[in-house]
């Protein structure tokens, strides 16, 4: 492993030190499959990490342990060092991991501010839902992500595709998050749409947010990620630095599991 | 993610803006078709049977008919919206109604002798509290063990009215305390001319004060406001049907023999020409009316309808977003069972008798009632006062068609064939408005 300058260091990892997320062996098996198999991945602040690899290389399942949808059968959780138990979505949203999943994870029948604060409602006084702040705030944060949209009271199941990921979005950036796992994010998108999401992914990143950027294509990816972790079978093949490594040799990480001199080598990594 | 610019109007799209106006002045198209469904159907049996469906008694009591199924509506609202089912309520109905008569008429009379003051009172709240427990029995059966609802409602259809039977060995308890025998409607249950106008001025105070709080806040915000007009017109309309119903109830007038005795009873004397007392609206229609208030700000104004919706729309999206499904599912079956233990307090005490055979079918009526007023059996989709309406309906239809002398297997036929009508018309408008 080569770190040609050191300016370069300090650009890519700016809070070099503790990391935000350090997911340590991790093991989670389904009936006698291991979809991920002592993986370990970390995340610094202000960081975008790829997590690459074929459709079945455990990557989802991995970070879907990470927000809190499953439970790791073996492994460790590190949040700013420290070990943290994350049984369910809210422990994760605790920790100020915020998910958008591949599949957007939106109640369809419900409007953009209902589903932005799904599970954590703002009340008034009184204890009712206080319906008319929490569309004043979705205005807010909608009016940043997509100053066109207007379709405050409809179903979001009305919504473009572009406008579904956006309220998408808004729920994982309005509470603060601080580590954003973004699972396929532009898989259903359009050209321009897609830039936006990198756009923004570029601006939340200045902010200082950790994101785990979730891709089986590697194009989607390579410009946005610092680094990149490629997952073969449940195993991690390796870690690199975007800088350090070259798209191919990435590509061929992904398909044969051979990792370049470069990259930090993985218990997946194909032995030669 | 731009909108996209007017493009001419074709008449599916001029419909759909006029729904989406209407929705942003937040009403429901769906509701005013109901309505208009209602008035169909009420000015056709008046005509078929010569003025007869349109007056102050047979409206009173079709009211009180219509008051258990609506009730327990409300409930079956909910469960539909989060994709379930309960098949359960009819014979629940039964075997708490079953457990009530024997407790009033043979546990208590002997704890605190006959005529007790309070008698009523713990028979609905022991009705309430066991009817809650075998919901919330089924809804953990479904919620964590994750058996499909169908199945432990079926179930539940079988064991409750077995144990219906079994809780007298099959016997009939009469007569009911009398206290406890307005919640069944009747000249007891009738709550007097005062009294009434005393609540419908009360409701339409309550109406307009809402509608005014909601403006200010939504004036707060900025938000885009009715035009006034539709505020006061829809307050208006509220009003109007409150007092219209207080009206007839009230010009429904106590037979002569009850009126003179009531007189009598509190030390008046009787006039030569006879006096004309009505009735006033019936305790088991307010009763109904606060349960679909209660259910309807459950539904809209807490946390816990917010989930129930959600859980309906995505169970997985609820459940990644941090809602407890499994234990909203729970709560949503026990306070079906709640609104089961009310209205079996409301068809033992008009039936002033528990049998075992109480509430037979009558899950199927409300689940009806739930669709016709336009809850959506793929979940996430429906509303109290629409569940509501469709009971009304329901009952319309049936008492109608014995006002006018329909058989009684072709009152079966007519109300299928409507249930399955509604249902197609609600999916063609869906698919047109969305």
């Amino acid at each position: 492993m080569s770190i040609s300058e050191p300016a370069d260091l300090t650009e890519t990892h700016p809070g070099q030190g503790t990391p935000l997320i350090e997911m340590r062996d991790i093991s989670i098996a389904f009936g006698g499959i291991k979809a991920v198999d002592g993986a370990s991945v970390d995340l610094m602040p202000g960081e975008v990490v790829g997590l690459l690899g074929h459709n079945g290389a455990g990557k989802s399942t991995l970070i879907k342990i990470l927000s809190g949808a499953y439970k790791a059968d073996a492994g460790t959780i590190h949040v700013d060092g420290e070990e943290a138990t994350i049984a369910s979505p809210r422990d994760a949203k605790r920790h100020g991991i915020e998910t958008i999943y591949q599949t957007l994870a939106l109640a369809d029948n419900v409007d953009a501010a209902a589903n932005i604060f799904l599970g954590r409602e703002l009340l008034t006084g009184w204890g009712t839902l206080d319906d008319a702040t929490m569309e004043a705030e979705t205005r807010k944060v909608m009016g940043r992500l997509n100053p066109h949209f207007r379709r405050f009271k409809e179903p979001v199941k009305a919504l473009s595709g572009g406008q579904r990921q956006s309220v998408a979005i808004a729920r994982a950036i309005y509470f603060n998050a601080r580590v954003l796992i973004m699972d396929e994010p532009t898989a259903a998108l359009g050209p321009a749409e897609t830039k936006q999401v990198a756009e923004l992914i570029l601006q939340l990143k200045k902010q200082g947010i950790g994101i785990f950027l979730i891709s089986h294509d590697l194009h989607d990816v390579f410009d946005l990620a610092d680094r990149v972790t490629v997952m073969k079978n449940g195993k991690v093949v390796g870690t690199a630095r975007t800088a350090d490594v070259t798209q191919d040799e990435v590509l061929g990480m992904i398909i044969s599991g051979k990792c370049p001199p470069a990259a930090v080598g993985g218990p997946g990594a194909l032995r030669s | 993610m731009t909108e996209t610019a007017p493009a001419p109007a074709s008449p599916a799209q001029e419909a759909r803006g006029l729904a989406d106006r209407l929705r942003e002045i937040e009403f429901d198209p769906r509701m005013i078709g109901m309505v208009a469904a209602l008035a169909v159907i009420w000015l056709g049996f008046n005509w078929l049977s010569d003025g007869a469906f349109l007056t102050p008694r047979n409206l009173w009591n079709l009211w009180v008919q219509t008051a258990s199924i609506a009730i327990m509506a409300c409930g079956m609202v909910l469960v539909i919206v989060t994709r379930n089912i309960d098949l359960s309520v009819g014979s629940m109905l039964g075997f708490v109604g079953m457990v009530v008569g024997l407790v009033q008429v043979r546990v208590l009379p002997e704890l605190w002798g006959l005529e007790h003051p309070l008698t009523w009172l713990v028979s609905l709240l022991l009705a309430m509290v066991l009817g809650g427990l075998v919901g919330l029995l089924q809804g953990a059966l479904i919620a964590y063990l994750a058996i499909p609802s169908f199945i432990v409602t079926l179930g539940g259809l079988l064991v409750w009215r077995g144990a219906a039977w079994w809780v007298t060995q099959g016997q009939t308890i009469a007569p009911m305390d009398s206290r406890f025998r307005p919640f069944g409607g009747g000249v007891e249950g009738a709550i007097g001319t005062n009294a009434s106008w005393a609540i419908g001025i009360g409701l339409c105070a309550v109406i307009c004060l809402g509608a005014a709080l909601i403006r200010r806040r939504r004036k707060r915000f900025g938000f885009v406001l009715r035009p006034l007009w539709a505020e006061i017109a829809i307050a208006g309309l509220g009003c109007a049907a409150v007092l219209a119903m207080v009206m007839v109830a009230n010009a429904y007038t106590l037979p002569a023999g009850v009126a003179r005795r009531l007189v009598e009873a509190k030390g008046g004397t009787w006039p030569e020409g006879g006096l004309s007392i009505g009735h006033g609206l019936a305790v088991p229609v307010l009763m109904a009316l606060g349960v679909g208030v209660v259910i309807t700000l459950l539904a809209n104004r807490l946390r816990f309808g917010r989930y129930v919706f959600a859980i309906g729309g995505n169970p997985e999206a609820a459940q990644l977003s941090g809602v407890k499904t499994r234990k909203v599912l729970t709560l949503v079956f026990g306070l079906m069972g709640v609104l089961v233990g009310i209205s079996a307090c409301i068809s033992t005490a008009r039936l002033n008798a528990s049998t075992n055979a109480a509430g037979t079918l009558d899950e199927l009526y409300v689940i009806a009632a739930a669709v016709i007023g336009g809850t959506s059996l793929a979940g996430g989709v429906g509303t109290i006062s629409g569940a509501m309406l469709g009971a009304l309906v329901m009952q319309s239809l049936q008492s109608g068609m014995v006002l006018i002398g329909v058989d009684a297997p072709l009152q079966n036929i007519v109300v299928g064939i409507v249930l399955v009508l509604a249902v197609w018309l609600d999916g063609l408008y869906r698919k047109r408005l969305g």
